[in-house]
């Protein structure tokens, strides 16, 4: 009667501190630039060497260029961070996939893409969007610096043991909903904070039906409604998607490793701390009106009114709407933008690309928009030529940048401009998220795709 | 030194306190990303609350709590559901960094609750109605903030509330301890662990 996150988390533990936090053993562990240089120099502070090399990926994503990446970057202090990656990938001999490799890419996508990611596994990153692992039915959660070091240091964090909830979407989704949809929809429903505490396990048909891309999608938002992080028990579709990538177990390796993931689900009689159900099917295109991603609302609806919006949470509610230059009760569709981003860990992999080129192919981009279309990964990008989309897309006025994480945090030069409107494919809409005074608007791939074709809000 | 040995230790404070009457401030205000470059601990403190607290120019917006004379302390005490979003520590190494050395709220988000007690910095959960008292409370008050006996009292009107903090937390904190320490200390149980794993393949 245990359930899936009870399987791998107890198999995991290495000890419990009396009265304390477990302390659990971390199979893999991704690195980049932001997150790891005051881990690193702690090691050194101390004269460790990293417990576990070839248990550590590294990569070089969030400050990054997104044009010009064949030339050294130009602001002094990004590259420096980059560069001091580099250096402690040698000095530690570690794996980095740094700039101008072919398998450079955002964190989160390449783990999965080159089968760094596998059922079973307890996967930690310094990104709270490490959840996005969680789609191949492992613990993946996001963690501090302080806990980098702890993991390069011993292989171990220390961790309480969080609450078990689990989210059920019956039924089938609409033409044209996808996952992203899907994410914004249930942390409209339990708000950001509803899961804080809770290591979330999606289940149900609308969950079975869904591609590796978009259960990644899904449980990389987990985190947007305050959960640990999300899992999807692993099926067909996750070993179709693993077989034959380079560090997948392959031979006789490949049929053990399946005995044992074939045993990853939780019990009939398994028993959750909270347990929510969803209908997929009334589920419709969603956008986000203000500045956290549970301000959702069908692209069709309209901004709650004031008096919707309970006492505590007015102050916030107002200065979110002003920020966002909305009114209360006012209705989107239509609204004019300036900006789309297609990219970001949640929704830069290949069929993201697809979807949204399926939709502006003969289509020409909105004069009124600049649109950014940037890959997860070099891999994605190659995809996207080999399949000829980025000719499509050049025909209807797009282009293509080079991978990383972009405007998703906009610590590059990708910033939206003050004031300006962004319909975005990542995953928050903070203030000053994708730039200072940038205001942002989270949809699908589909969504932004007929915001970058109509210059406005539209349904797709 | 860039390790946490410098972690001092926290037993009791009594402090006026900076209020922050906003829910769900996330990280991103907190320290906004393009902060997010250096390769050191130090410094983050001059960029807290950096896109409230300054003018494009850099000039102080006089409007916001921390540019405002009245308000100080080593006490920070939000709003509902206090540091969503990203995992950045620096969001805990930026308020450390500013001085402060507990923050209140009715809820905090996970990560940054971790991420603030492993940097020293107490987070304090406290009741709706605690947390509104503090924000109707005169200018200057004071707050006394007791580990040991793991409770909070509002010396405006005496009201005393007690607070959950986990027993290792507990214990790191009093005495300046360190996770890093006791996981090395471990590296046999690990070793053994990593020969018994159930699913190597
Ligand atoms: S794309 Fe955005 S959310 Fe994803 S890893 Fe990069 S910065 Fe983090």
């Amino acid at each position: 009667m245990k359930t899936l996150f009870d399987k791998i988390w107890d198999a995991h533990v290495v000890t419990t501190v009396k009265d304390g936090p477990t302390q659990l053993y971390i199979d893999r562990h991704l690195c980049h630039e932001v997150t790891s240089p005051q881990a690193f120099s702690g090691l050194r502070a101390r004269g460790l060497n990293v417990f576990r090399p070839e248990q550590t990926l590294l990569t070089a994503d969030h400050n990054i260029p997104t044009t010009g990446q064949d030339k050294p970057i130009q602001d002094e202090v990004s590259r420096f961070q980059v560069d001091t990656l580099a250096k402690n990938a040698r000095e530690f001999g570690l794996t980095y996939y740094g700039l101008r490799n072919s398998r450079n890419g955002i964190v989160h996508v390449i783990g999965p893409e080159n089968g760094f990611t596998q059922p079973g596994m307890t996967i930690v990153c310094g990104d709270s969007h490490t959840s996005t692992h969680g789609a191949f039915g492992a613990i993946a959660f996001g963690i501090g610096t302080s806990e980098v070091e702890m993991v390069l240091s011993s292989q171990c964090v220390l961790q309480t043991r969080p609450k078990t909830m689990r989210v059920n979407f019956r039924g089938t989704l609409q033409q044209g909903v996808s996952a992203k949809d899907m994410a914004l929809y249930m942390i409209w429903q339990l708000t950001t904070g509803g899961a804080t505490g809770y290591f979330v396990e999606y289940a149900g048909e609308a969950i079975r039906n869904l591609t590796m891309e978009q259960r990644m999608t899904l449980c990389n938002l987990s985190i947007e409604m305050g959960a640990r992080g999300g899992l999807i028990a692993p099926d067909e579709t996750t070993y179709d998607y693993l077989r034959e990538r380079e560090f997948a177990p392959k031979g006789e390796r490949w049929d053990k490793a399946m005995a044992y993931w074939k045993t990853l689900k939780s019990d009939d009689d398994a028993v959750f701390d909270k347990e929510v159900t969803f209908d997929a099917s009334q589920i419709k295109p969603m956008i986000t009106y203000g500045t956290n991603p549970g301000m959702g609302m069908p692209i069709d609806g309209s901004i709650p009114e004031l008096s919707d919006i309970d006492e505590a949470g007015k102050i916030s509610f107002e200065k979110s709407l002003k920020y966002m230059g909305f009114e209360p009760g006012q209705k989107l569709a239509g609204k004019p933008i300036d900006y789309v981003f297609l990219g970001s860990c949640t929704n830069g992999r290949i069929e993201d690309f697809r979807l949204f080129t399926q939709y502006v192919k003969g289509k020409k981009k909105a004069g009124n928009v600049t649109a950014w279309l940037v890959p997860g990964s070099w891999q994605v990008r190659r995809q996207i030529e080999a399949e000829g989309l980025d000719k499509i897309l050049e025909e209807a006025g797009f282009e293509l940048r080079q991978p990383g994480c972009s405007a998703c945090l906009a610590m590059n030069d990708d910033k939206v401009p003050a004031g300006k409107y962004a319909v975005s494919t990542s995953n928050r809409n903070f203030e000053g998220r994708q730039g200072p005074g940038a205001r942002t608007i989270l949809a699908s791939p589909l969504v932004a795709a007929a915001a970058a074709v109509s210059g406005k809000i539209t349904a797709p | 030194m860039d390790t946490l040995k410098d972690m001092e230790k926290f037993k009791t404070l009594t402090s006026t306190y900076v209020p922050l009457p906003i829910e769900n401030v996330d990280t991103d205000q907190i320290i906004p990303a393009r902060f997010l470059k250096a390769t050191t601990r130090e410094g983050f403190g001059d960029n807290l609350f950096a896109d409230w607290r300054y003018e494009k120019s850099g000039e102080p917006k006089t409007d916001f709590v921390l540019n405002n004379p009245t308000y100080s302390g080593e006490i920070l005490v939000a709003g509902k559901n206090f540091g969503s979003g990203s995992s950045r520590e620096h969001a805990a190494w930026a308020i450390a960094g500013y001085g402060f050395k507990v923050v209140v709220s009715s809820f905090f988000a996970d990560i940054f609750r971790n991420n603030a007690l492993n940097n020293g910095l107490l987070p304090v959960i406290v009741s709706e109605a605690f947390l509104t008292g503090l924000f109707e409370n005169p200018p200057h008050a004071t707050l006394t903030v007791n580990l040991e006996e793991q409770f909070i009292r509002n010396n405006e009107n005496g009201k005393t509330e007690s607070f959950d903090i986990n027993p290792y937390k507990k214990e790191c904190l009093l005495k300046g301890l360190d996770d890093i320490d006791f996981l090395l200390s471990n590296r046999d149980k690990i070793e053994e662990y990593e020969k018994s794993r159930p699913f190597v393949y």
